[in-house]
Order: structure tokens, then sequence, then C-alpha cells
């Protein structure tokens, strides 16, 4: 295992470091010691690497993620795993805002609560919170898959086009044209895998699903109000 | 992009390393604010009797000796006092606006940071660091303290854009955001007799809470007038002579996080300003929600 110390090295080193395997996979396991906040940890990895990170992470922490299984062992800032595309990334505690935003793919386990506008702009990724989500979440996303053990804040699901969308807890409030949507044989099955995959013990049963309801996608003069 | 700290200390035995605790919390926001630097630091309290101004001129060797024996004679009072570069405290036996009157008479050119019983302002345009290092910020003593480190959005790197803002006796507000309904608002506050120096719009939020609470409102209900009323980006902190307050718009857009031990409870922009606080590995941190008022306050 290579052990990298940031109050010893910086950031950039040991993104450089990281990014250099992508060429030559010589070392799998990385872990990050005394991260202390810092911004841009773990960022475009392009190997199957695992990365456990000791602490709290700053902003855009592996961001751009594909193919790598990173571990937050704390906190994680603003932006965690933006516009990954595939691999893992694990937040045990609380993330900050934007969570998984604009991620193509992959998985997003948060341990903790996310903030405000977990999931914006989601494009394929799925995200499992065992918390509570914050307002706006997946705000305009497009596919992929939010599953929330706890509560959602306000205006869940706004403009929202083909994620979908579990919660467990209750919904402050919905969205424009975001719907709660028949929990189907198909859905419990999805969810079922979603859960597993994240390693959350849930039932899949208790949890309601929420969708787009498809009003927005062509303007139509009636739904001016909504956009 | 500005980075906002704050430490309100709960157990009175740190209260002697404040300062020591707090400089570093200020450095780690210089990334997000590179061109001005200020505090409030609350303690060293003067009696109900006495009032503690804290008072800056440009010229590091004006004769702040001479505006004292000024007042003494003036307000048939004592003045003691002290400096610190281009800051002086004085604390006067007589009321603020006394004071206040002869300074603007006497001295038009000395500006009134602060005024109240425990509060002391101290700022300049510069790195937080050289800041820190020029008041001697590791040496202070207090309870409380709140800090503010500026990157300009809305108005010049002048001093007087320069964060903290005193907002009435004892009050101050740090401000990470930009407001969008500013000079309207001023602009109403000016009809209501509030007085603004700048064209900042982190004073209005500053002058709409003494105009809140100069109409009887708590701390409590002034930010909660505040958040009806106050349109664009914002997370506030707030000190008052003994209590410490962190306020997020309904959005939330800029950041804040909070951490609280039995010793402390300090908020930052970012949690890298939290790294060096003793206990903070096992802190209770977390995100302050939007549209709601952290209050911590502390018996008189």
């Amino acid at each position: 295992m290579k052990t990298i110390n940031l109050q010893e090295q910086s950031v950039r080193e040991l993104n450089q470091l990281l990014h250099d395997q992508a060429a030559e996979c010589t070392e799998r396991e990385w872990e990050v010691l005394e991260p202390k906040g810092a911004h841009n940890i773990a960022c475009g990895i392009d190997q199957s690497l695992s990365v456990d990170i000791k602490g709290h992470a700053g902003y855009f922490c592996a961001g751009m993620n594909k193919h790598a299984h990173i571990t937050v062992f704390g906190n994680a800032g603003q932006g965690v795993a933006e516009n990954m595309m595939s691999g893992t990334v694990r937040v045990k505690g609380d993330a900050s805002q934007a969570a998984g935003a604009t991620a193509h793919g992959g998985l997003l386990v948060i341990e903790g609560n996310a903030g405000a506008r977990c999931g914006i702009s989601m494009k394929g990724i799925d995200i499992v919170v065992k918390g509570n989500v914050g307002h706006m979440s997946c705000f305009m996303g497009q596919a992929g898959s939010l599953v929330v053990c706890g509560d959602a804040g306000d205006a869940l699901g706004d403009s929202l086009y083909e994620v979908h969308i579990y919660v467990k807890g209750d919904v402050k409030s919905l969205g424009a044209d975001c719907i709660e949507k028949e929990m189907r044989d198909e859905h419990i099955e999805e969810l079922t895998a979603l859960l597993n995959r994240a390693g959350v013990d849930e039932d899949p049963s208790k949890f309601k699903r929420y969708g787009s309801a498809r009003q927005l996608y062509n303007f139509k003069v009636d739904n001016a109000s909504a956009y | 992009m500005c980075g906002i700290v704050g430490l309100y200390l709960k157990n009175k035995a740190l209260e002697s390393e404040l300062g020591k605790l707090f400089t570093p919390m200020l450095i780690a926001m210089t990334d997000r604010g590179p061109d001005s630097a200020g505090f409030a630091i609350y303690g060293d309290e003067v009696g109900d009797d006495q009032i503690k101004l804290t008072l800056r001129h440009p010229d590091t060797n004006y004769d702040w000796s001479a505006l004292a024996g000024g007042l003494e004679k003036a307000l048939s009072t004592s003045v003691n006092w002290f400096s610190n570069s281009k800051v002086a405290v004085f604390k006067i036996g007589s009321d603020a606006a006394a004071a206040g009157d002869y300074i603007a008479t006497h001295a038009p050119d000395v500006q009134i940071l602060s005024a109240g019983q425990s509060i002391e302002i101290l700022k300049e345009v510069g790195l937080p660091e050289q800041i820190a290092e020029t008041f001697n910020l590791p040496a202070m003593k207090g309870s409380h303290i709140i800090g503010h480190t500026r990157m300009a959005t809305e108005s010049a790197v002048t001093m007087a854009g320069s964060h903290p803002f005193s907002t009435g006796q004892d009050l101050c507000l740090v401000h990470n955001g930009s407001l969008s309904n500013h000079n309207r608002l001023r602009d109403r506050l000016k009809r209501q007799g509030v007085v603004f120096e700048t064209e900042n719009d982190s004073e209005v939020a500053a002058g709409y809470l003494t105009w809140r609470l100069q109409q009887g409102d708590t701390l409590a209900e002034a930010l909660e007038h505040a958040l009806k009323e106050l349109d664009g980006f914002y997370t506030f902190a707030i000190g008052t002579r003994n209590g410490f307050a962190v306020l997020r718009d309904p959005i939330a857009c800029k950041p804040a996080v909070l951490a609280e031990t039995d010793d402390y409870v300090a908020m930052a922009s970012e949690y890298q300003a939290l790294t060096t606080l003793p206990g903070i590995e096992n802190a209770k941190v977390w995100e302050p929600e939007p549209a709601t008022l952290y209050v911590w306050e502390r018996e008189q």
C-alpha cells in the first residue's frame, strides 16, 4: 500500500502519482493521511485503484473519477464525485452541496447527510444517501437513481428528466414536474439492488418512488409559470 | 468569494489563548479572501458606566494622547487608552453618543470602527497573515472572535470595504456572498436615519440589523426579518456582547461549516480553517441548514 501524507506532500503531487497509474498500474492500494479539508483530492483518476482518505476532504473530492474506489473516512465538501464516470465513492460522514453533480456513472454512497442540490443534473450515476438530502436535490436530474433513506428537503426533483428517486422519509416539497409514482415490482428490484450495492440495510418496501411527470419536456404555454 | 471564521469559547480556561487559536483559522482562509482581513474580538469588558471605542487613523503616528486629553476635558471624565498599529482602543467614562460627537467635530479623520462594552474591531487592507502580525493577534485574549478575509466583488478594495462591520453597540457582522437589493434597501434605511459610510453591500446588511434592533427586535427577531428582506446570497456570522450567531440565506449557495466541542463552537467557510483547533478530530462537525438561525449565548 502506498501512503501519502498531505501535510508532507501536495494534493497536486498526490493526484499526479494517481494519474501516473493510468499508464502502468504498479500500486492499486492508496492511503491518504491528514487531508485536513484540502480541495481536489483524488480527482481525475482513470484506473481501478483503491484510495482511502483518512479524514475530512474539501471541495470536489474524487471528481471525474473513472474506475477507482475512493472512500472518505470523514466529511466531504462541495461537489464530491462531481462528474464521476464509473467506480465507487463512499463518504463515511456528511457531504456538502452538489454531491454527485453532473455525474455520468458509478456509485456514490453517503453514509451521513448530503447538503443542498445532491445529484444536480446527474446523468447516470447512482447515489445512495443513508441520511437526509438538502433542498433542490436531483434538480434537472437526467438519468440514474437517487436513494434517500432519511428525509428530502424542498423542491425535490425540480425539472426532472428520467432519474428514479426513492425516499424512505418525508419529502418537504416536490419541485416543478416531479410527482410521486407507483412502486412496481421492477422498482423494488432496482432499489433492492442499489441498497445491496451500497451495503445499506433498509427495507425496500418502506420507500416511495418519485419521478418526472414529463409535462416540461416540450414547451406548452399552459405550463409557462412552471418553467 | 470571501472567507469567514468565528470562534466562541465555552470553556473560560481557553480565553487567554483565543488569539492563538484563532490566528491560523484566519490565515487558512487567505485563498478565499486575500485583499483585506479583519476581526472583531470580544473581551476585556468595561463597566456599564463606560464605553469602549475602537478608533482608527491612517497615520500610525497619530497623536492619540492629544485626542484622549481633549475628550477628558470636554466630557469631564477619564479616558484610558492604548494603541495598536493604526488603531487605538479608548475606554471612556461617558456614553458613545457624546464621545462620538466630540470625535466627529474635533478629529473628523478618525474613524470609529466599533463601540460597546466588549467589542474591539481591527481590520486593514492586505494579506490575512500580515494583518494578524500587525495587530499581534496571537497574543489577544477574549471570549469570542469573528473574522473575515475579503475578496472584493461588490465594491473597491479599500479599508472601508473590509469587514467586520459594526452595527450598533457590541454587534458586528461578517458576510460571504453578495446582496442583490442593497441599493434600494440602502435608500430605504437612509430615510430611517441609518448612516452608511461605503457603497458596500455588506454594510447594508449590517445597517439593516442595526435598524431592526433599534425597532426593538431581539437579535433572533432581527435575523428573521433579514431573511425576508435581504435578497441575494449570504452566509453571515454575527457577534454580540455575549453571543455568536450564524445565518445562511434560503438558497444556501455560500458555504459554511460548524464544529462544536465541550470547549468551543467554531464556524468557517471551509473545514480547512478548523483543522488546527484542539479536539477537532472528535468535534461534532456539520453544515448549517439554509434559512436557519444558529445562536449561542452565554449569561452575562
